[in-house]
């Protein structure tokens, strides 16, 4: 039997993702573990192995393509024994019934030992949908909906006995349509310029700041925070970490105090959600890592438990993978804070914008030389503008300028950051 | 208080009877008004007894053309009078039937001309000068429409005929002169070209049966004049003189030129005019549009509350199913339950000529205005078993499919039969089959509807017997 790769699912939310790129080609001998392409979900590229053998026979979605279904057959494996030539494509390779509740075989939040490379979900056949209730929709309205990415399960039909028709979907397209933040149309005119189609990256960056600063009211709140102690704590850490190749940076240090605040002062450490509030027991920040045609933000989890040393090596590495796109999605979905750091650029203070469903981002100016009151004396002091952006349907001024005053303590005592 | 009603429908054409029927089901007290027979036009004066008489010149054309089949038919000929008899006998037949079905349904049948008087409110003239007073939470106006008159020659039913005379004839027209080329105008001329009489066919526009699909008009075209019969389009009859033994006509031709000809009859088939005189609507402040139509929405309701109009009276295709489909969808709205609108797109139309036609949806020429990119399926009569069986090797079957999403946007078919085929693509439009079901259904060997799978599988590519 000849083997159906099926477009994976790489996150758990991911529905569909663009095949970036084909590295083998039709007629090369697939052994298990061979990465066979790039596909590109919302998040990042990622790679995506063979867990079979055999001659890859066809492939049946050309690079380049993009909004391709999860579960849409994108190439044939002829295995041992078959004549790759002699297969034929499938009429038609139809994308499963996209519900939630079909967990996807590669969801790694599920898989404990998380493998380093994604790998393809084992060809199954396509599950039907999840409580075993066929929707009824005419053929068309079927064919309309795939054609335009919308979920059966989530319309309500207008023909007999609830039957979904090609009314209800054009109803559906009407409604979004007109529910989905208009962008104007822009028009450049005769200004020279060149256009260039969104990323996938870059448009669930646009979807997701719109969302965050049309839904979620900030409330900023900065203090100037004396660095000195912290950069002088630093020299000593390095020069004594020295011998195991560990350099730990100032945003390294930040993270730690951000946790450490953030266990302090447990009503910052929340996520606002609906008609509750999410109290979180440990702090994992989220990092803003700027990448080539973006930005991501892995996540140190359960910073406020581990060593200054190993939050470095994990920021690290981290860091490095993301630039290459290939984090996995449980390792920059979630969080429960962020930290921005822009002060290699000089930005003397700025206003981040939160990652929901965090409630909190800490946005970290640069550290410069100010004059500055240091014991009833003018003096010169190395100081930063560090500030709060908070959610503030959960978190109340007080509590956030609390934060605040917790995390400047720490920086400028740093000490306690290590015990 | 016997007198009143949750609704009361002016007219028992196959509109006002079928949402009659409808309305007494989902439990309305219903009671109807018809000022001449139930039934209305449809089922005395229109659809049936003109089948009634193309039955018998398609009987007639296989008699004198038996020996194609191997028989033998040496003295043929009709008895004018028996075959407008039987017409008039199928017509009764289905008069009395609507009377029964009134009955069963509890439908109370008032006869007698009907007028609105106010909102909820109507008035019964009967012959005999009686008058009686109704009442009503709603009235449906289902009064029908009535051929239009040129307006330089009314119709005198001796030589210049309307429908309704050219259904009882006294005789055979020798040359017959008809006005339009719509189904009621090529019906006629295919019904009296096959009782022997010399047809001329005038048509305004450049194509005849021009509602139907272009392939569909050219065809006929070919097939007509193949039989004996003169079309002219684009051409315009601008003067008509009936005289004692004949009709004198001048027409103008597509290149202007006007010539005058004399024929034995004219049939001027050229549209409809609404019957809404009397029925008390401008009093009320029903709104009407275009030709004096009244305005509708999707569930046949008009601009005053109270007041529903369906049928011919609110406008083209004029049909008699579509308007029973309207009544059933205004009633069932009426009565709370969730119809969907109605829409025009899955009507099929059908003319009874030989050859005939059948269509629904969108002709090629309307997809592609519609923006549709189309693919389209196109099989002939003569690459079917069954039809050359039958002997019937002329015609074809087309599908206009939507590119990109597979709907099927319209069909077209001419030939033997078509009028009995359309209806499985009108349930294929109906259930928004796509392309792939109807390939994947099967039909059945051998019969003409083996045209229609070939079709759809010309459309992509893999038509078997071509």
């Amino acid at each position: 039997m000849p083997i159906e790769l099926k477009m994976p699912a790489l996150s758990p939310t991911m529905e569909e993702g663009t095949l970036a790129k084909w590295l083998v080609k039709e007629g090369d001998e697939i052994s298990s573990g061979d990465i066979m392409a790039e596909i590109e979900t919302d998040k990042a590229t990622m790679e995506f192995e063979a867990v079979d053998e055999g001659v890859l026979a066809k492939i049946l979605i050309p690079e380049g393509t993009d909004e391709v279904q999860v579960g849409t057959v994108i190439a044939i494996i002829a295995e041992e024994g078959e004549d790759a030539a002699s297969i034929e494509a499938p009429a038609k390779s139809e994308a499963p019934a996209k519900k939630k509740e079909e967990a996807p075989a590669a969801e790694p939040a599920s898989a404990p030992a998380a493998p380093a490379k994604v790998a393809a979900p084992a060809p199954a056949p396509a599950a039907p949908s999840g409580d075993g209730d066929r929707i009824a929709a005419s053929p068309l309205a079927r064919r309309l909906a795939e054609q335009n990415g919308l979920d059966l399960a989530q319309l309500s039909g207008s023909g007999p006995r609830g039957r979904i028709v090609k009314a209800d979907i054009e109803a559906a397209l009407e409604g979004g349509a007109a529910a989905a933040p208009a962008s104007a149309p822009v028009d450049a005119g005769d200004i020279p310029h060149e256009t260039e189609k969104l990323s996938n990256m870059r448009k669930t960056i646009a979807r997701r700041l719109t969302e965050a600063k049309q839904t979620v009211p900030h409330i900023y709140l900065t203090v100037d925070i004396q660095l000195d102690a912290l950069l002088d704590l630093r020299k000593q850490l390095n020069a004594s970490l020295e011998p195991r190749d560990i350099k730990l940076s100032v945003n390294d240090l930040l993270i730690k105090a951000l946790a450490a605040s953030l266990m302090q002062v447990p009503k910052c450490n929340v996520s606002f959600a609906g008609d509750q509030l999410i109290s979180y027991h440990r702090a994992d920040i989220a990092v803003a890592v700027s990448i080539p045609g973006g930005l991501i933000t892995p996540i140190v989890t359960g910073a406020n438990e581990k060593s200054l040393s190993a939050i470095s090596a994990e920021v690290k590495e981290l860091a490095g993978r993301a630039k290459e796109g290939k984090l996995q999605p449980h390792e920059y979905q979630g969080g429960t804070a962020s930290i921005s750091n822009m002060g290699m650029f000089g930005i003397k203070q700025f206003d981040a914008v939160i990652n929901p469903p965090q409630g909190m981002i800490m946005a970290i100016g640069a550290g410069e030389k100010r004059p500055y009151v240091v014991n009833e004396s003018l003096q010169i002091a190395t100081v930063m503008s560090a500030t709060g952006s908070f959610d503030h349907r959960a978190i109340d001024g007080a509590d956030g300028a609390q934060l605040m005053q917790a995390f400047k303590q720490l920086v400028e005592n740093p000490l306690g950051m290590l015990a | 208080m016997t007198n009143q009603y949750d609704l009361i429908i002016l007219g028992s054409g196959p509109g006002g009877y079928v949402a009659a029927i409808r309305a007494s089901q989902l439990g309305m007290k219903v009671a109807i008004v018809e000022r001449e027979k139930l039934g209305g036009i449809c089922l005395n004066w229109g659809c049936i007894p003109t089948k009634a008489l193309l039955r018998t010149s398609e009987i007639y054309h296989y008699m004198t053309h038996a020996e194609a089949y191997g028989l033998k038919a040496e003295k043929t000929g009709f008895d004018l009078a028996k075959v407008v008899e039987r017409s008039r006998k199928v017509a009764g037949q289905l008069n009395q039937g609507v009377t029964g079905l009134m009955k069963k349904n509890k439908v109370d049948v008032h006869e007698g001309f009907g007028t609105i008087t106010a909102k909820g409110k109507l008035t019964v003239k009967t012959e005999d000068g009686k008058t009686i007073e109704l009442s009503a939470k709603s009235i449906m106006i289902a009064t029908g429409a009535r051929a239009r008159d040129l307006p330089f020659a009314k119709a005198d039913g001796k030589r210049i005929w309307t429908y309704r005379h050219a259904m009882v004839p006294e005789e055979v027209p020798s040359k017959l002169l008809v006005i339009g080329s719509g189904a009621i105008g090529v019906e006629f001329a295919s019904f009296y070209s096959d009782m022997g009489a010399e047809v001329t066919i005038v048509e305004m526009l450049p194509r005849i049966l021009p509602v139907e699909d272009e392939d569909v008009s050219k065809h006929m075209l070919k097939a007509l004049k193949k039989q004996g019969m003169t079309i002219m389009t684009g051409a315009g009859v601008e003067k008509l003189e009936a005289g004692a033994k004949s009709v004198k006509a001048a027409i103008k031709d597509a290149k202007g030129k006007v010539a005058e000809s004399e024929f034995s009859h004219a049939i001027v088939a050229i549209g409809i005019v609404p019957n809404t005189e009397d029925t008390g609507i401008d009093a009320l402040g029903v709104k009407t549009g275009k030709n004096g139509h009244i305005e509708v929405d999707g569930f046949g309701r008009t601009n005053v509350e109270g007041i529903l109009a369906i049928g011919d009276v609110t406008g083209p295709p004029w049909l008699a199913h579509k308007a029973s489909h309207e009544g059933v969808v205004a009633v069932e709205k009426l009565a709370g339950e969730n119809p969907h609108a109605f829409e025009t797109g899955n009507i099929p139309g059908c003319t009874y000529s030989r050859p005939q036609v059948a269509s629904v949806g969108l002709t090629e020429a309307q997809a592609k205005e519609a923006g549709h990119k189309v693919k389209v399926g196109n099989f002939p009569f003569i690459g079917n078993g069954k039809a050359i069986a039958l002997g019937e090797a002329e015609g074809f079957v087309k599908t206009v499919f939507d590119e990109k999403t597979g709907e099927l946007l319209g069909a077209h078919m001419i030939g033997a039969e078509v009028t009995e085929l359309i209806q499985g693509y009108a349930v294929a439009r109906q259930l928004e089959t796509t392309e792939a079901e109807l390939m994947e259904t099967v039909f059945p060997h051998p019969t003409l509807s083996e045209m229609m799978h070939e079709s759809v599988l010309d459309a992509y590519g893999r038509v078997i017997h071509m």
